[in-house]
């Protein structure tokens, strides 16, 4: 059976030009880059390479440093406990602000600090399941320390106002970190426009290797190492980097930023033709205004459909996608954004997420639009409840 | 944590194929209606099990042979996961053919066991039990209904966990059964505290009647006794004869303590039992050998001799040097 893949926002295919890119730092070219000899010698280049690619990637400036991880959640992790290293334990800035909508790596870093005495704001999302530059503003005291809001939700695709987030950071004296796993490749980052202190990221959300992460500090703002012991990433970061996974991501980023105007019209129109077919059966929810989300995703409220019963039935016809709350999931508890925007207590799990890549063909986005009708038939068939 | 639970995030391919056959092709599901029974001669039950709001809900029809009390035909619907398709699909096939009071007697267990391949192999991971605890509640519930037991006062009385609907009977019934030893495995069978939370212990936004460490506590102690007779038990301890307290002590000093202090030369005998202030029990000993006289002994050595009686007796012992 062939299979189709939508669940980009889960992870992504390596795109082939990337894994040729790679390849030859397993077998051949395996110094390592910290070494005098000519293995290192020989390596040095393609690792400056990618860090052209990457700082080009999102707009980074020369003095700003982009430190070479394992993924986004290391990143998200160093940025939440250094700051509570950094100020947080020992200043009188003792309070976070961030919002119910983070991944667990960005929320669970923050309630490990409140075990520690600091104080952390969770802002809710509004009606339309996003959190506003108002709203932040609102939530800034003068004992705040650091906004963690992240770009892009996964979920949903809902984009959030950073630009305007940053304004107000700026305006207040705070500094910004932002998770920008989800809108890498999916919109333009560009830290020239969108002026943001920390910025993290992983390569297998854009067609790279799982594995490898970046996470950007603007020049000037501090940040302790979370991993100590060597001297690589400028001391921010100790260990041997992934050699080919550093070049991996760079080339991904490079191809990323290449194929956005792609992103932007043709998996924008497949995911637009898909969520269209969708909105004609009946009692069908999109969550978040569509010119408010990410061109690849949509997420769909299905009455009287069970979330995980209807991913078993696509996964039966090949398409993998998923579902925010898997009734067997650790979080049993509705999504936030589906409480925000009012959705009724029963349409909590019934949420299923499509998200599309540019390897996504129209074949496969129409043969997905007849197994999911076919499947939202059965199981309603099956129902208590339609 | 060990080599098996690091990789995580397996669930479907734990599913026996049965499972997996009966979430695809369910064998009993729709719905029966009145004309239904009047054409089998029987009288048709409905019951409903579980909240959308919380991810399953069930709906079981019955039609039941009132001379005979034998379910004729059982079907089902549900709005719920793969498990919980096939576990109520699996679970009405049961019904059919056996009397109300036999069917109210198929358990989550019963129903888990008719779904496996082999029959040493689990047909669920333990994170999807709760399918089938749901299963073996609408059989409990259109039993009721069919008895004519006033369902309102089953439906709110003793109710643990409201996100899942779970009653006290239920938790009671689920540890028992499954011999549960930790909240975590309640939650996995049950859905009780997977939700709101409130329900597993003081602390949570909602104040509730019951918390799932206390019930969990109370069955585990009466299923040690039950299992262990002649053990007495902390919370029974103080209420004990005082012979009975003087034997349950001596079986810890033999067991526990002289042996430490034999090690150091010393020995310990117990001189009286008193009760003390506010329920408190007053365990007098003398000291012997090495331990007489020693200087460590009034401080280092109680403490031990108290915190070893409490641990294994009750924590309401006080020991009072002689």
């Amino acid at each position: 059976m062939e299979r189709i893949y939508l669940d980009n926002n889960a992870t992504t295919i390596v795109d082939p030009a990337v894994r040729d890119a790679m390849e030859p730092f397993y077998c051949h070219m395996y110094g390592n880059p910290n070494s005098l000899h000519s293995f290192g010698i020989e390596v040095r280049p393609y690792l400056h390479q990618a860090m052209e690619q990457l700082y080009v990637g999102i707009g980074a400036s020369d003095e700003d440093d982009i430190i070479i991880n394992s993924c986004a959640t290391e990143g998200n992790n160093t940025v939440i406990l250094g700051f509570y290293f950094n100020l947080l334990k020992d200043t009188r800035k003792k309070h976070l602000i961030t919002t119910q909508l983070e991944h667990p790596c960005v929320r669970e870093s923050c309630r490990f600090l409140e075990q520690h005495g600091v104080k952390v704001t969770y802002l809710a999302p509004d009606r339309d399941g996003l959190v506003t530059a108002k709203m932040v503003k609102e939530a800034i005291t003068d004992q705040t320390a650091l906004v963690s809001v992240m770009w892009a939700n996964n979920e949903t695709g809902l984009i959030l106002p950073i630009k305007e987030i940053s304004e107000v950071c700026k305006e207040r004296g705070v500094y910004l970190h932002t998770d920008a796993v989800q809108a890498i490749g999916k919109l333009k980052v560009d830290l020239q426009e969108v002026p943001v202190d920390y910025l993290t990221f992983s390569a297998h959300k854009f067609h790279g290797p799982k594995g490898v992460g970046g996470l950007y500090i603007r020049n000037g703002a501090s940040l302790p190492p979370l991993l100590h012991g060597g001297e690589q990433m400028g001391g921010r970061r100790a260990g041997t980097v992934d050699v080919p996974g550093m070049v991996a991501m760079g080339k991904a980023m490079e191809l990323a930023n290449t194929h956005l105007p792609y992103e932007n019209t043709e998996v924008r129109r497949l995911r637009d033709k898909l969520e269209d077919a969708l909105l004609k059966i009946d009692d069908i929810l999109v969550i978040g205004k569509r010119e408010l989300r990410t061109p690849n995703t949509v997420y769909v409220s299905i009455r009287g459909v069970e979330g995980e019963a209807l991913i078993w039935d696509l996964n039966q016809n090949g398409i993998a996608a998923s579902t925010g709350s898997a009734c067997a999931s650790e979080s049993l508890e509705a999504s936030p954004i589906l409480t925000a925007i009012g959705a009724d207590k029963e349409l909590a799990h019934t949420g299923v997420r499509l998200s599309l890549s540019r390897f996504t063909t129209e074949q496969e986005i129409d043969f997905t639009i007849y197994a999911i009708s076919k499947a939202i038939t059965r199981l309603r068939g099956l129902s208590t409840s339609y | 944590m060990a080599k098996h639970d690091l990789i995580g995030g397996e669930l479907w391919e734990q599913y026996s194929n049965k499972v997996a056959d009966r979430m695809n092709n369910p064998r009993n599901f729709g719905e029966l209606t009145e004309a239904d029974a009047q054409k089998l001669g029987g009288r048709l039950v409905i019951a409903n099990e579980g909240a959308e709001s919380c991810g399953d809900t069930v709906r079981l029809f019955w039609i039941v042979d009132e001379a005979t009390d034998t379910i004729k035909k059982a079907t089902f619907k549900s709005f719920g996961c793969g498990t919980a398709i096939a576990a109520t699909d699996m679970m009405a096939e049961m019904c059919v053919g056996k009397s109300v009071d036999e069917a109210a007697k198929i358990t989550n267990l019963d129903v888990e066991h008719a779904l496996r391949d082999e029959a040493d192999k689990a047909a669920v991971p333990p994170q999807k039990m709760h399918c089938s605890v749901m299963a073996y509640e609408v059989i409990k519930r259109a039993t009721s209904i069919y008895r004519n037991v006033d369902i309102a006062t089953l439906d709110e009385a003793d109710m643990v966990c409201e996100c899942a609907r779970v009653t006290l009977q239920v938790v009671e019934d689920v540890i028992r059964i499954n011999d549960l030893k930790t909240v975590e495995e309640v939650t996995d069978y049950t859905k009780a505290g997977a939700f709101c939370k409130s329900c597993i212990q003081p602390g949570g936004h909602e104040k509730r009647k019951y918390y799932l460490v206390d019930i969990l506590a109370r069955v585990r102690a009466e299923i040690e006794r039950e299992r262990h007779p002649e053990r007495a038990l902390a919370d029974d301890f103080a209420t004990l004869s005082v012979v009975k307290q003087i034997k349950a002590i001596e079986a810890v000093l033999d067991e526990h303590i002289r042996p430490a202090l034999a090690r150091d030369g010393g020995g310990i005998e117990l001189e009286d039992v008193q009760p003390g202030e506010h329920g408190q029990v007053n365990v007098h000993v003398r000291y012997q050998g090495s331990c007489k006289g020693c200087a460590g002994s009034a401080a280092g050595t109680l403490t031990f001799v108290e915190q070893t009686l409490r641990k294994n007796l009750s924590d309401k012992i006080r020991g009072v040097v002689v």
